[in-house]
């Protein structure tokens, strides 16, 4: 390599260079073997996430149940905290009806939103609907239950005579229209993942496009629109604001969608907003509440993965 | 008899499509009706006075001000936080990690985390960050809270940008002599950064939003000093919404939709951003 250079100062030079470059050349792999660990520390961000949120929800429910008991919570039927009666059935029973007035809202809306964008739409109409459709998706919640409360319940109240400021119906149909994207986008992506080769399979044997769509189509896709319904349930279970907003604060066993129910989530944020002292039996509620609703939501998540991976049709 | 069946499947043809095609009508009329409430019930209340006031007893001289100011700091320290974590751990699953059981265990955790309802992580925030790390009802509470809320949006969407950077251009990269690390700084990440960055935007807009989790760790309702550090008590916009709209006489919702079109203003402008880099940068090979 010295012969490159033709005085000796010169070679001194390129060999400090070549000395220079070659630690330069250690540190970077020395670096370079670091880093991977770093990236796995940020990784493993999201793994004591969930670790921590186990371990707040297990803990604090611990505390409840060491002064209510276990099953006084899942089996009473009356809500009232700050009088000491914690039976959590009301609670769940308002969530229920939440979720069964919002699937009953978007399931139709949804899915014949896909069905229209996938099998009569055409190219053009789908690329402008389809986005515009997602912005009802992007709304934050409070403006929801806003909509709920100011212009939903009015309207029900002029068609429902006797329906009170606060009730399940207002609250479940606008959780409905916020999950109908949700339903209808991934529905339209399963849709479309059906191979054409069947739809021009049918067409050849003379079926419309109705009979395409009802009979080859949406079997065909069936566990993709499955799992996305399930995962649209779990978000209304979840949802908090519009109900908070809309649906009042009365915890109530009922399946009537005109009284005033109170959610899992509504309460959390009831008494969240209150004075809730660290340690109090109100503040441990919050965390046996919310573990209820994690199971909850949790279970219908791994549902639909489960649907969506079981049942899956590859072509 | 058999022409007569055909037009029998073929006007139920037409009846389903016209049905089908008012189901989809139906979505999109509650959006318009949605924007035009907001409007109509807003528009009146939103002046310049409303945008730099602090909130009042009085609907006339309520303001959203302190909200707004709010609502910025608190994007900022989750775009610092949500931001250097994420990418780190797109970059860790997709060029790293090893095809093996804790990688997936990552992924499948990180799928599942999204489907968390957002008031539990308000839950999480309560126990860690305002009781156990001693942070208490600050505004740097709310932002670790919000940080991990959008954790799982922004790794998805960074993990989605890096896979769309062709191999081909990173075997050159190696090709000319440069280290895996030099590849991804100063080839990959260079790439994917458009997509990145919509990604990002995306999930701050979706955390601008948020109310239920930031009412668990204890964002104030009303505050009449603006927050001046990381330790501030402070508000945000979707609060202050939905104390407006809490309220029983019919002049608070006209404040609560002023606040609501401001909101909506900002969330319309950070989605044309988003759109506007995917646009302008993104290339495609």
């Amino acid at each position: 390599m010295s012969r490159v250079s033709t005085t000796s100062s010169q070679t001194v030079d390129v060999r400090s260079l070549l000395e220079n470059k070659r630690s330069k050349k250690l540190k970077m792999r020395k670096l370079e073997n670091i880093i991977p660990y770093l990236l796995l520390l940020s990784a493993l961000v999201s793994i004591l996430t969930t670790a921590g949120i186990l371990f707040t929800l297990l803990r604090e429910t611990f505390g409840f149940f060491s002064e209510v008991s276990f099953v006084e919570f899942y089996t009473g039927t009356n809500w009232s905290p700050w009088s000491g009666e914690f039976g959590v059935l009301p609670l769940i029973g308002g969530t229920l009806l939440i979720t069964v007035i919002a699937t009953l809202v978007a399931v139709p809306l949804g899915l014949m939103s896909a069905i229209f964008l996938s099998e009569y739409a055409s190219e053009r109409v789908r690329k402008v609907i389809k986005p515009i459709l997602e912005i009802l998706a992007g709304i934050p919640t409070v403006v929801y239950g806003y909509f709920a409360l100011t212009f939903i319940t009015p309207i029900l109240q002029a068609i429902i005579p006797g329906l009170s400021i606060f009730n399940a119906l207002s609250g479940g149909i606008v959780v409905g229209v916020m999950i109908v994207p949700m339903v209808a986008s991934l529905s339209e992506d399963a849709m479309n993942a059906v191979p054409n080769s069947l739809r021009e399979g049918a067409y050849a044997l003379g079926a419309t496009r109705l009979e395409v769509a009802m009979k080859v189509v949406v079997p065909a896709a069936l566990s993709g629109i499955i799992a996305a319904i399930v995962l649209a349930i779990s978000r209304a279970i979840g949802e908090t604001m519009i109900v908070t907003i809309a649906a009042g604060a009365t915890p109530n066993l009922t399946m009537n969608p005109a009284e005033s129910v109170q959610t899992m989530t509504a309460f959390i944020v009831q008494a969240a907003t209150g004075d809730t002292t660290y340690g109090s039996i109100i503040y441990y509620s919050l965390y046996a509440v919310g573990i209820t609703l994690f199971v909850f939501t949790m279970l219908m998540n791994l549902l639909s993965q489960y649907i969506s991976r079981k049942f899956r049709e590859e072509y | 008899m058999e022409s007569k069946n055909l037009n029998g499947r073929v006007l139920k043809n037409r009846v389903m499509k016209t049905l089908f095609f008012s189901a989809t009508v139906i979505a999109l009329v509650f959006l318009v009706l949605l924007f035009y409430r907001v409007l109509s019930q807003g528009w009146g209340y939103l002046n310049w006075n409303y945008i730099t006031s602090f909130p009042a007893p009085y609907p006339e001289e309520a303001g959203i001000w302190p909200g707004m100011i709010g609502s910025l700091m608190l994007m900022g320290v989750v775009a610092v936080v949500a931001v250097t974590i994420g990418i780190s751990t797109a970059i860790y699953l997709e060029e790293y990690s090893p095809k093996n059981k804790l990688a997936d265990f990552i992924r499948v955790n990180i799928q599942n985390l999204a489907g968390v309802p957002s008031i539990v992580f308000g839950l999480l925030g309560l126990t860690f960050f305002v009781y156990l790390f001693g942070i208490g009802y600050r505004l740097l509470a709310g932002g670790l809270t919000m940080a991990l809320l959008i954790l799982p949006v922004v790794v998805v969407s960074s993990q989605e940008a890096l896979r769309s950077v062709p191999t081909e251009v990173k075997e050159a990269s190696y090709g000319m002599g440069a280290s895996k690390w030099q590849t991804i700084v100063r080839v990959i990440l260079p790439a994917a950064l458009p997509g990145i960055l919509t990604g990002i935007i995306l999930s701050l807009s979706r955390g601008i939003g948020e109310t239920a989790p930031l009412i668990i760790v204890g964002a104030a309702t009303a505050i009449y000093t603006l927050p001046d550090s990381l330790l501030s008590k402070y508000t945000v916009m979707p609060i202050q919404i939905y104390k407006w709209t809490a309220r029983p006489q019919e002049e608070w919702q006209f404040v609560a939709a002023a606040g609501i079109i401001v909101l909506l203003i900002i969330l319309l402008l950070m989605n044309a951003i988003a759109v506007w880099i995917r646009n302008k940068y993104q290339t495609r090979y």
